[in-house]
């Protein structure tokens, strides 16, 4: 068992990213990433933590530097938010289709505008079709032991692909929570020496994003979805070996007092923690209420998703960004669709909530439980979504 | 001359590297540029001086010396640009439309 502290989430990241033995950072400071680049900087100026940090002009800039370092063969890292990773953009897709197994903290936090440093998950569906394997984080636990699995993942030869670890802004990013600290010999244990499949090397030149004719870019993008696909099975198997190492198990989709639902919220991130509360209360006063928790966003896991909800009559998604003038909230459009077809289809009710920072209490969980509760005596199309709170 | 090469359109997906990295060094000189020509270039051997300019100003390198020292374009990488056409002293260039 690793040592238990008090430490802020930003600062036991960062740790978590030194530990795992990273050769190269390239990061720029944006909040509310902030804590965790200026902590990694600190570590490598100390000399506690001996890997490169190259301070970058921008996110475009940080994504290209970490392409080149993953290309050879360095264990990489960077973490941004919101506008960086919007910056990032062009360079995040390339990542993926050239297969080059960097780790990214996404600190998440809404895009502008108007101007906000606040949470919700409004970057992270901005590159929802990047290619990138991407995990949510409810507790600052979740995302050090999530740092570790993501370096054992992408550097899986099998897998070969980035990930991108979502963490709440300021909600996760800026608190004090106990966490457990690995010791040297768990991340040993769990965490190999990164062998790249394929490695930029002048005694053996290769070509490393070439141009695709019309005539094989449809093959190029076929082996890049089937490699998404494909790296579930190495995920799971990362994660039951985490479990192995911590005593924590994790899920694709993990469930809160699902047993006897007949309603669940479903949630992503950070939020799964207060809806638990508005799921105890609920449950008090005799209502049918439990609670999914999607912690893997890609690739989607269909299959748990469909198992956890096969006795479900109704599903509230709260969503926490807006698909403008589309089905609303970009989770409850694939929840309909992972459904769709299925001989048991819950009735999937939408929630736009806590955008930007704003507050979404256990009392609030109560009320859009009621609210769906109403919509549902109704037929509910998929444009039928809420933005709830909002005055009107 | 270009060496004969298995079609980009042989390949199936799981032919392809991870990452669509390409092993083989120089595969660039495998490609089949000639395709893109729409018009093509014919020397008239009578006015050419062997000069070489067009050989100088292709911007492809597609332009080399035959046998008895005159220029020619290999029509594998050949895109029909025309510069060649345009920079030659004699005009001993003309660009003839390829048939269908």
């Amino acid at each position: 068992m690793g040592k238990r502290v008090g430490v802020e989430v930003s600062i036991a990241a960062a740790d978590a990213v030194g530990m795992a033995n990273v050769d190269v950072v390239a990061a720029y400071p944006i909040t509310p990433q902030t804590h965790i680049v200026e902590h990694l900087s600190e570590l490598v100026a100390n000399g506690e933590l001996d890997a490169e940090f190259i301070p970058v002009e921008s996110e475009h800039s940080a994504m290209s530097v970490c392409c080149g370092s993953s290309a050879i063969g360095a264990r990489t890292f960077t973490c941004t938010s919101s506008q960086g990773l919007a910056l990032m953009n062009e360079i995040v897709f390339i990542a993926a289709s050239l297969r080059l197994p960097i780790v990214m903290i996404l600190a998440n936090r809404s895009l502008s505008g108007p101007l906000s440093i606040w949470n919700d998950h409004t970057d992270v569906m901005s590159v929802r079709d990047c290619g990138w394997i991407q995990v949510f984080t409810e507790t600052g636990q979740d995302v050090f032991d999530h740092v570790m699995w993501a370096f054992r993942v992408a550097e899986d030869p099998q897998v070969s692909l980035p990930v991108i670890v979502n963490m709440d802004g300021f909600i996760l990013t800026h608190v004090i929570e106990p966490i457990e600290f690995w010791e040297p010999d768990m991340v040993r244990k769990y965490l190999p020496d990164f062998k790249p499949v394929n490695v930029l090397d002048p005694d053996k030149p290769t070509t490393v994003g070439g141009f695709g004719m019309p005539g094989i870019y449809t093959e190029a993008k076929m082996a890049q979805n089937e490699a998404l696909i494909q790296s579930k099975s190495h995920i799971l198997k990362a994660w039951q070996e985490l479990g192995e190492v911590t005593g924590r198990h994790y899920q694709p989709v993990e469930t809160y007092r699902t047993e006897g639902a007949e309603t669940v919220f479903l949630t992503m991130g950070s939020t799964g923690d207060t809806v638990a509360m508005a799921v105890d209360e609920l449950r008090s006063q005799g209502r049918p209420a439990g609670l999914i928790k999607l912690r893997l966003w890609r690739p989607f896991p269909f299959d748990e998703l469909r198992r956890a909800a096969k006795d479900v009559k109704r599903i509230i998604v709260i969503d926490r960004a807006v698909s403008y003038g589309g089905p609303g909230g970009p989770v409850a459009s694939e929840i309909r669709s992972a459904f769709y077809g299925e001989k048991k289809m819950p009735a999937v009710t939408n929630f736009i909530c806590g955008l930007a920072g704003r507050d979404v209490t256990p009392d609030d969980y109560i009320a859009i439980y009621a609210k769906s509760e109403e919509m549902v005596t109704g037929r509910v199309r998929q444009e039928d979504y809420v933005f709830y709170g909002v005055r009107e | 001359m270009a060496k004969p090469i298995k079609s980009e359109t042989d390949l199936n997906w799981k032919d392809l590297e991870v990452g669509c990295v390409v092993s083989d060094a120089g595969s660039a000189s495998q490609y089949k540029t000639g395709d893109w020509r729409s018009m093509r270039p014919v020397v008239d051997k009578s006015k050419c001086i062997r000069c070489g300019v067009c050989y100088i100003f292709c911007p492809d390198m597609a332009i080399g010396k035959t046998a008895e020292d005159y220029f020619e374009a290999d029509l594998y990488y050949c895109k029909g640009c025309g510069i060649c056409a345009q920079e030659c002293f004699t005009g001993c260039i003309s660009m003839v439309p390829e048939e269908e």
